[in-house]
């Protein structure tokens, strides 16, 4: 299902692409280049794996090259030198209709100025790669009935009729984005899909796309110059700067640990309590289980009265939290388990992230508690390295497994 | 080897010559061919020089009046040839398209032909400008030229005009997307239209009337190769012109040649296509009083007679019917170019 493998891919573009792919090879400056000979290097040798069912983002400013690299994966650009796999096929080797039933069964694409057929309606544009297939009547009815379905998936019904002229960007966008995906292709490839929207509407989108997403499970590409788009949508991603990747890693890899320079710089900027999960920043924590005796669970916890400790079942699963505190005072009133002193903590769950926990941790001593899927404890959250970890102090921490 | 005939070589060498150089030229910025280079300029210069002193020779010894290449006799023999060879199925085509215009004109000019002529132009003219003015201004402007009894020579002309433009648009509607479709046919053509847009129009009045005899036909070719040139040139502009990220999205949804440019391209270009159509439509009409001299009768014929009897009266009417039937006929074309922008932009 739709993997893309692209690999040590150049696009060179002058007079005689072929004639200096020795010299690019040899690793010459694209100044250099350009002064030489007049040619420009557009991409040059990346190797990428768009996993199936992913959502894969390629990110760079303008120039970069990631709008001309997505332009290689249905053809609109021919790479200078590479080759690119798409579900198991070299689709460099594809000519005229082999082309063209490629693009028609396994991509679509949007972009970022929409591309829609001004002369046609909104229902006859997002049929439009349906109605391309050519085929008999009933066919061309049923291609509307798909095209009403993925319009209302959008949510655009009742705009059938419209022209593109007639509509906001936003809504212009969603019938491109219905357009893609009434084609049934596995592939989606997104250029810059949501730049040219306002920044609420570019929010909703994105939002959209992942509600979208979780249901259809479709290999994505997409473009932007966004980091925070980027980091919202990536499964995986992909820095590029003049025509190559720097760093290809998940959003938390690549701001925990850029590589180079240049993403250093880039993540910089980055609201990281967006992108930082309770998973990667908790910190281990005592704890101990519902059968213990306060006595014993003091005796583990040490003397200060603000430290706190986490009551388990057999399981594993939380339970509540005590202080020294109420511990001393059950230990004095002869309480047989810690089981009955617990109190409600916070918790959150392992991909919740830093900005939704922090309101939590307001007025409330005891740090946040992070669970798995089952309840069970995972690890905690102090107020300090929540701050830490947004602050950009905080290491990558292991796993705090029990 | 005459003199003409070696100067010619030597010119033409010259040319390649300096051609071959300049490539070289360009080529050296790109790819460091400094060697195509030297060979490129040592060609030309050998070439150059050979020229100069031919040129000299020549020149000195020349007379004035003596044709070095003699490019007219060239044409008198390419049009003798024609004439032997596409003479006779040309000339079917003429009795056909002849008879063609003869029927439609027989028709325009039966009394009944007036009112509803000027009903249907009136009604075209609304559905077009939905504009009370302009539909007004079209029935008067029928009524105008019927009171002054010119109706018949205007139904000459307008039947003359429509078979023109029909075969304008035939002709030149394909050449237009040719021209859009490929750069070679693209360069190849435009200094062809640009012959025919500059060279007098007498001049190929000689060999189409050579070729087709005096009278309608060749009135329509001459008028063809007069108006075409604009619609050829709008046709290929509007595709080119297509917005390139919705061209981007046709293929990329494996639309093949054919679909983006008919699904696509032409339905896009069409506001373009109808003003390249307008402008054929007015040139066409700038061209009645010439093609009245190859036999066309017509409102351009009555202008010449007002010439060749000296009467400024007659040869007015005749002019400002030619000016009413542009203006009608640019007003209703122009609407439809207007109502065809609508939702062929996109905007926010």
């Amino acid at each position: 299902m739709g993997q893309i493998q692209i690999s040590n891919v150049f696009k060179i573009f002058g007079p005689r692409p072929h004639s200096v792919m020795e010299q690019v090879r040899r690793g010459v400056s694209k100044d250099d280049l350009l002064n030489d000979t007049g040619h420009t290097i557009g991409v040059q040798d990346v190797t990428l794996t768009v996993e199936p069912g992913q959502c894969t983002v390629v990110m760079g400013l303008s120039g970069s090259g990631k709008s001309t690299l997505i332009r290689h994966i249905n053809r609109l650009i021919e790479p200078t030198a590479g080759e690119i796999v798409v579900e198991g096929q070299n689709i460099l080797e594809l000519r005229g209709r082999e082309l063209e039933d490629f693009r028609r069964q396994k991509l679509s694409m949007v972009f970022q100025r929409f591309g829609l057929f001004p002369h046609k309606t909104v229902i006859n544009n997002v049929a439009y790669g349906l109605d391309i297939k050519g085929g008999s009547k009933a066919e061309k009815r049923a291609n509307r009935e798909k095209a009403r379905h993925w319009i209302g998936q959008v949510g655009l019904t009742g705009y059938e009729d419209q022209f593109p002229s007639q509509l906001s960007g936003g809504m212009q966008q969603r019938v491109g984005l219905a357009r893609a995906l009434a084609t049934d292709a596995d592939t989606l490839l997104m250029d810059e899909a949501f730049s040219a929207l306002d920044p609420l509407i570019r929010r909703e989108m994105q939002d959209q796309l992942i509600e979208l997403q979780e249901n259809l499970q479709k290999t994505i590409m997409f473009i932007t110059h966004d980091l925070d788009e980027a980091l919202r949508l990536g499964d995986k991603i992909a820095i590029m700067k003049d025509g190559a990747i720097e760093q290809i890693g998940t959003g938390e890899e690549i701001l925990q640990q850029p590589q180079t320079e240049y993403v250093r710089r880039f993540v910089e900027d980055v609201n990281r309590g967006r992108v930082l999960t309770a998973g990667t920043v908790r910190i281990e924590c005592k704890i101990v289980r519902t059968d213990t005796a306060p006595g014993e669970a003091l005796r583990q916890l040490g003397e200060d009265d603000l430290r706190v400790t986490y009551v388990v079942d057999a399981n594993g699963r939380l339970v509540g939290a005590v202080t020294a505190a109420s511990l001393r005072t059950g230990e004095r009133n002869n309480v047989q388990s810690v089981d009955s002193l617990a109190e409600d903590v916070p918790t959150a769950t392992e991909d919740m992230v830093l900005e939704e926990i922090l309101p939590m941790t307001v007025g409330e001593d005891i740090p946040v508690a992070v669970l798995g899927e089952e309840g069970e404890l995972k690890g905690i959250l102090p107020k300090d390295t929540i701050i830490k970890a947004l602050a950009e102090e905080a290491q990558l921490t292991g796993p705090a497994d029990r | 080897m005459d003199a003409g005939s070696l100067f010619s070589l030597v010119l033409c060498a010259a040319i390649v010559g300096w051609i071959a150089y300049a490539a070289a030229r360009r080529h050296e910025s790109l790819t460091e061919g400094y060697r195509t280079h030297a060979i490129g300029a040592g060609a030309a210069l050998i070439v150059f020089v050979a020229g100069l002193a031919g040129l000299w020779k020549f020149l000195t010894g020349l007379e004035l009046d003596t044709s070095i290449i003699p490019i007219d006799v060239w044409v008198d023999e390419a049009v003798d040839w024609l004439l032997l060879k596409v003479g006779e199925p040309l000339d079917q085509l003429n009795r056909w398209v002849v008879h063609k215009i003869g029927f439609f004109e027989r028709f325009l000019h039966q009394s009944i032909a007036w009112p509803l002529l000027t009903l249907l132009f009136t009604g075209i003219a609304w559905h077009a400008s939905r504009n009370l003015l302009v539909t007004v201004g079209v029935a008067f402007a029928f009524l105008l030229i019927w009171s002054m009894a010119l109706w018949k020579p205007t139904m000459q002309t307008l039947s003359l005009m429509s078979v023109s433009i029909l075969v304008t648009v035939v002709v030149g509607l394909p050449l237009g997307i040719l021209m859009s479709q490929s750069d070679r046919a693209r360069s190849f053509m435009l200094p062809i239209l640009d012959m025919m847009q500059t060279m007098p129009s007498f001049v190929y009045l000689i060999p189409v009337v050579m070729l087709l005899g005096l009278g309608n036909f060749a009135g329509v070719i001459a008028t063809m190769i007069y108006a075409a040139p604009p619609l050829i040139r709008l046709t290929d502009l509007g595709i080119r012109l297509v917005d390139k990220e919705v061209m981007e999205a046709a293929t990329s949804f494996g639309a093949s040649r054919r679909q983006k440019l008919f699904n696509v391209q032409i339905p896009l270009a069409l506001p373009n296509i109808m003003a390249g159509l307008n402008q054929s439509i007015m040139m066409a009409l700038a061209m009645v009083v010439i093609a009245s001299m190859i036999g066309v009768r017509g409102l351009g014929q009555e202008v010449l007679f007002g010439l060749q009897r000296q009467e400024p009266g007659t040869g007015f009417i005749a002019g400002l019917s030619i000016v009413l039937l542009a203006i009608v006929l640019d007003r209703i074309t122009q609407s439809y170019g207007r109502r065809m922008e609508t939702h062929r932009t996109v905007g926010h």
